[in-house]
């Protein structure tokens, strides 16, 4: 065999030793990957197993939670009327009238009620004052506006130190009406023009 | 014999070349894949785990029907008591 024979056999021979080492690398690396998409797979059936419940319960967690708002607005409405309900809505939470009650789509065109410049805050704050309700704060965070168990105290601070002092010498309140023990006879000049005084010259 | 020595360049300068980098990309490619696979079942892998608190929702669910109930019980009671607009 001439020369240029065993250079050709050396080249192919190099040529199968790179194919032989780079096949071989690919080869170990796409089992490895192999095996990272078997842990996939097994994720995502755990995913999709544990996953497939969830809208049967979230849609009658829904389904419970609109009818309870369903049958807060119309015992709103039914209580308030249509146009009272938006404006006190409104008035407790500003701007949410804008979007109207929801079972009651004519509410939204409706321009609500200033209730609170009609009312108090005092009144909306007693319209807030659920015994439980977690509107009953003044933020999420904050205490109860009112303490159910002892609301009298709240009272009691604005006189710290009980009835005032010399309350009893203090003259009574006058007694009023037809049994009064003191009875005034009747004006006659009321509602009559008022008298001129003399003037000096 | 000087067909012989071509063949042994075109071999050795062409061939051997070609083939070397063909296959060294494809290998680069391939192991390229394999750490993102390994994330990609670690992220799966925490999903899974975020999710064993859906059952959860069971207990959600029963806690909103009682709260529901409650509501309308009270809301019956309001009905009751409190005058119609």
């Amino acid at each position: 065999m001439p020369a240029a024979g065993y250079v050709m056999v050396v080249a192919v021979v190099l040529i199968v030793l790179a194919l032989v080492y780079y096949l071989v690398s690919t080869i170990v690396a796409l089992r490895q990957i192999t095996a990272g998409l078997d842990d996939v797979i097994e994720s995502v059936g755990e995913i999709v197993e544990k996953s497939a419940p969830v809208a049967d319960v979230v849609t009658t967690i829904n389904d419970q939670l609109d009818a309870g708002v369903e049958m807060l607005e119309a015992l709103l409405v039914k209580k308030a009327g249509l146009s009272d309900a938006v404006g006190l809505v409104d008035g407790l939470y500003a701007g949410a009238g804008a979007a109207g009650l929801r079972n009651f789509p004519e509410s939204a065109t409706l321009s609500p009620p200033r209730i609170g410049e009609v009312y108090t805050k005092g009144t909306l704050t007693l319209a807030r004052l659920g015994r439980e309700a977690p509107v009953a704060t003044t933020s999420p965070a904050g205490p109860a506006l009112r303490d159910v168990t002892a609301a009298s105290s709240s009272a009691r601070k604005l006189y710290p130190d009980g009835r005032e002092y010399g309350a009893e010498t203090l003259p009574r309140s006058p007694v009023i009406g037809t049994d009064a023990p003191v009875q005034y006879e009747e004006r006659d000049d009321i509602g009559q023009p008022r008298k001129r005084l003399p003037t000096s010259a | 014999m000087i067909l012989w020595w071509i063949g042994d360049i075109v071999l050795l300068v062409v061939v051997l070349p070609v083939v070397v980098y063909l296959l060294r990309g494809v290998l680069s490619a391939a192991q390229s894949i394999v750490p993102t696979v390994r994330k990609i079942a670690g992220v799966a892998a925490d999903g899974s785990k975020d999710l064993d608190a859906t059952a959860l929702l069971l207990t959600t669910q029963d806690q909103v029907t009682r709260t529901v109930a409650g509501v309308a019980d009270y809301g019956g009671s309001l009905d009751v008591i409190l005058d119609d607009a």
